[in-house]
């Protein structure tokens, strides 16, 4: 599927996060610690949407049950989320944030 | 030295998290958990919301399938139950008369509902929720058309109400206290919540005591077909759930003479005042630090994170040295579900706090918080819970907030909790 604009770069904060969505992909786009990550934006406990959640340390927290995602790995780091969410890589061009996803 | 024994006394949320905590905690000997169900550890959430519903089976209850305990070497028993304890020789006898010692026992035994005294409550029809079992026989019940009443307007009681209503039901929730939610929140935030329900034409006999229930037939075999209320007037109903609160069960820790005062006391380690015995979850009257004061929880968050932190302080315990026990000390959050709505408390209720609303209740995404002397005890989110962290920070640290700062939303929370000494949970920063 390749690269995807996604949003305006500059529309999003310093510890904040926005859901979009590529195809039916759901993907949180996220600013953590000035660097941009994109993971999936469904938490893999239940369903509520990461992009709600909470950004911190490098990590984004599920705004439900506060299960906790490394964002750059995807990784699940606390209970009571044990499997990981899918991260996309990331970049940006012309002020767009671009995110790829695989075939 | 062989490891010590680990023994947890129920297969509840509680005592599942607690003994994947032992496992993550590098605990390498011996762990056994017994429950009283049939089923493996579950979390009870979703048996008044989505399983109740028929979105999802009770099986997306279970923290793991039922495979996954003996992977982790944990032996799993169910559908046996705990009689008594002799802490003397340090063993605990079961139902099936099987005896098994412990080098230390971690009771997870929650709690139980409390039933309606006074009537007949064996009745067809009349319904308590507690379990996947219960969960089962009220979805069987609750078909479109049907009356249910529902007594109690707690948690519980509201969200059967939306479910309910949800299923095409005609629904009335009868409350003994004037206010829903009585135990949990002030007259004015409840209002809101009362306000959504009403919206779904679900409705109320508030201030109003339950004195019979009526049914056909003679004695056993009949079907409820009304709520008898104590000023006289009785609701037709063809379904009736009961609730009105849990008793923490405390009997097991009482037989090994361990104290208890609505709930098992333990400090904020997970100690119970008997040598080698812990408690964790439901059951607990703990101490928590952040609070300065001892609580018994009912909540998803307590079962879980709080068995983590005491299994953490137990396997800690058995290592040679023993290492330094950690306190459990959260603010206490929980979250409801009703008609569409996300609903996340966090703090404690206090009397004579001052409520400050953020947004427009009636917009549907509001918080409401209650302060006493410019600092945040509780805050309730309307579908607001990726603000509730903040809201959390601001309760844990104390920071003195203006409830001008508060209500005006172009103020980010965010920018207000900043302020606030950073400071890492002791459960939610490591890996489990």
């Amino acid at each position: 599927m390749g690269w995807h604009a996604v949003a305006d770069a500059e529309a999003l904060g310093d510890d904040e996060a926005v859901g979009v969505k590529v195809g039916e992909v759901p993907i949180a786009i996220v600013r953590a610690g000035g660097a941009l990550y994109a993971v999936n934006d469904v938490c893999t406990h239940q369903y509520a949407l990461l992009s709600d959640g909470y950004v911190e340390d490098g990590c984004i927290e599920c705004p439900l049950h506060q299960g906790r995602f490394e964002l750059t790995t995807g990784k699940a780091m606390c209970a009571p989320v044990s499997e990981p969410i899918q991260a996309y890589p990331v970049k940006v061009e012309g002020g767009r944030i671009l995110v790829e996803l695989a075939d | 030295m062989p490891s010590p024994h680990i023994l947890i006394i129920g297969a509840g949320q509680a005592g599942g998290r607690a003994a994947e905590a032992l496992r993550g905690a590098g605990y390498t000997g011996p762990v056994t958990m017994v429950g009283d169900e049939d089923e493996p550890p579950y979390e009870r959430p979703a048996l008044s919301k989505g399983v109740l519903l028929g979105e999802s089976g009770p099986e997306s209850t279970f923290i793991h399938p039922r495979d996954h305990w003996r992977a982790k070497d944990i032996e799993l028993v169910c559908g046996v139950r705990a009689e008594a304890i002799a802490p003397a020789s340090r063993s605990v006898l079961f139902s099936d008369g099987k005896r098994l010692d412990y080098g230390h026992l971690i009771l997870a035994t929650g709690s139980r509902v409390r039933p309606l005294i006074g009537v007949n409550d064996t009745l067809g029809g009349v319904h308590y929720l507690r379990t996947i079992a219960d969960c089962k026989r009220l979805a069987k019940d609750l078909a479109p058309g049907k009356r249910v009443v529902v007594i109690g307007g707690g948690f519980i009681g509201l969200e059967v109400a939306s479910t309910a209503a949800k299923l095409g039901l005609e629904v009335t929730v009868v409350e003994r206290q004037p206010a829903l939610l009585e135990r949990a929140l002030p007259a004015d935030i409840a209002a809101q919540v009362e306000r959504l329900h009403r919206r779904q034409r679900v409705e109320f006999r508030l201030g109003a005591g339950v004195s019979a229930l009526m049914g056909t037939g003679g004695n056993g075999g009949g079907r409820v077909t009304a709520v008898g209320l104590a000023d006289g007037s009785e609701l037709a109903a063809d379904v009736v759930v009961i609730g009105i609160g849990i008793i923490p069960n405390t009997e097991l820790a009482e037989s090994a003479g361990a104290e208890s005062a609505d709930g098992v006391v333990t400090d904020e380690f997970g100690r119970t005042s008997v040598e080698g015995i812990w408690a964790a979850g439901d059951v607990t009257s703990h101490y928590n630090p952040m609070l300065g004061q001892r609580v018994r929880l009912e909540s998803w968050q307590n079962a879980q994170n709080q068995a983590i932190a005491v299994a953490r302080n137990v396997a800690a315990a058995t290592s040679l040295p023993a290492s330094t026990p950690v306190a459990y000390s959260e603010v206490p959050w929980f979250w409801s579900d009703q008609h569409g709505v996300n609903i996340q408390m966090a703090g404690l209720a206090r009397q004579g706090a001052q409520t400050v609303w953020r947004g427009d209740p009636a917009s549907g995404r509001a918080i409401a918080f209650c302060m006493i002397d410019a600092r945040i005890v509780c805050a309730t989110a309307f579908n607001a819970g990726g603000e509730i962290r903040f809201a959390r920070k601001l309760i844990e640290s104390r920071t003195p907030v203006s409830a001008g700062d508060l209500s005006d939303s172009s103020k980010k929370l965010k920018d207000l909790a900043a302020r606030t000494e950073p400071r890492v949970s002791a459960v939610g920063a490591a890996a489990a």
